[in-house]
């Protein structure tokens, strides 16, 4: 029977809605001449009927509160990220102050040894810098990371840093300034870190502004 | 109800978790319905179901919400039930001999599924009778069936959701629908 394989093939392009419009007159007609195939249209389209009229399932008790209790743990990293991404400008002000208190500190812990600015006619003793009796030193000095005894002369501004300046003569009834040797200048004393970045600061600044 | 789907997904993308808990309320009914009918056991399709959506949440970055969700997450369904089935093993044959008995296999320890005409009445049990037909079917053309009659998604999309040229999908829905009838010609 020729007729059943064609007419066959056009019912189902018939329930897929892909059918011509000449097509479906071609089938109707024949539908109409062929009881078999009639009959095998019918139980196709009540084949679908029923598929359709089926129950929906639900899905079982907590099935969500159980997905959910299973999903992977948020990662700590992505909050972060979308807090970044959500203030920008704190973030961008909080990596500035990362960078600028990270290198004052590691300079300031990194360089722990003595460094003198003039070393000629200077007496190192360990860690303390003497400046001796006889000695005019000509210039600023600047001590880091020790101390320093005056004896003899400073001819410009003393500047001593994470150290102290030592009174060789304690019990001098005169007072300080007259037990330590002269210091013909400003005498700058930085042992905090905050003075210490200050102390930077302000360098930094009379050096962009420094008019010789 | 697709825009709702589709904002709750920027939502999911963009890490707010509580939207995807909708999101799963949503579908959870419909997943789990094509589960159960693909694998057969509630136990084992409440598994898988929860699955499709783990594996749904965690990709969620490689969706392109352009397209349509219910398709995207109907391709991990349909990929997830069918490696499930392909990876059981039978515990049985149905035609095996069994020891001791003279020509029994283990068809005639089954309560036969076919019942008179007559029995096959209305109600649950015809519902019942034909998801047993479904189940029947070979896998290959039973998830098309579920996916056009029971979740009732265009030609397209199954063949989107299924990864297969729209030719393969109207011959596979023409077999399973010819199969089917032959089932339910007499109820």
């Amino acid at each position: 029977m020729k007729c059943k394989k064609e007419a066959i093939e056009l019912m189902h392009r018939y329930l897929d809605g892909d059918i011509l419009k000449e097509e479906e007159t071609t089938l109707r007609k024949h539908l109409e001449e062929c009881e078999t195939c009639q009959q095998h249209f019918h139980e196709l389209k009540r084949t679908v009927t029923l598929l359709q009229s089926t129950e929906n399932i639900q899905a079982p008790d907590h099935f969500t509160a159980s997905v959910m209790a299973k999903l992977p743990p948020e990662k700590k990293h992505v909050k972060y990220i979308k807090w970044f991404k959500l203030h920008p400008v704190l973030t961008a002000a909080a990596i500035f102050f990362i960078f600028m208190f990270g290198g004052v500190l590691t300079s300031w812990n990194q360089d722990n040894q003595l460094v003198v600015s003039k070393q000629e006619d200077l007496i190192i003793d360990g860690e303390t810098v003497i400046v001796p009796h006889d000695v005019t030193v000509e210039g600023d000095l600047v001590v880091k990371n020790g101390n320093l005894i005056i004896e003899g002369t400073v001819d410009g501004n003393v500047t001593i840093i994470n150290g102290q300046l030592i009174d060789e003569q304690p019990f001098d009834q005169e007072g300080l300034m007259a037990s330590v040797g002269e210091v013909n200048g400003e005498l700058t004393h930085v042992d905090q870190v905050f003075e210490w970045m200050l102390y930077h600061i302000k360098s930094f600044f009379k050096n962009v502004f420094a008019v010789d | 109800m697709e825009q709702l789907i589709k904002d709750k997904i920027i939502q999911v993308k963009r890490g707010n978790r509580a939207a995807f808990e909708e999101v799963v309320a949503f579908f959870q009914d419909r997943i789990y319905h094509h589960c159960l009918r693909m694998i057969g056991n509630a136990h084992e399709a409440e598994d898988i179901a929860q699955e499709v959506f783990i594996r749904a949440y965690v990709n969620i970055h490689s969706f392109d919400e352009r397209r349509k969700f219910s398709t995207w997450l109907y391709r991990i369904a349909t990929n997830l039930t069918i490696d499930r089935i392909r990876k059981r093993k039978p515990d049985y044959y149905l035609d095996a001999e069994i020891k001791g008995t003279d020509g029994l296999d283990m068809y005639s320890q089954l309560a036969s599924d076919h019942r008179q005409p007559d029995e096959e009445v209305e109600g649950l049990e015809l519902k019942q009778f034909i998801h047993n037909e479904i189940a029947n079917l070979p896998a290959k053309y039973r998830s098309i069936i579920m996916l056009r009659y029971i979740e009732e998604f265009s030609l397209n999309e199954i063949s989107e959701i299924m990864d297969m040229p729209l030719g393969t999908v109207k011959t596979r829905i023409h077999r399973g629908r010819e199969a089917l009838r032959k089932k339910l010609r007499h109820v």
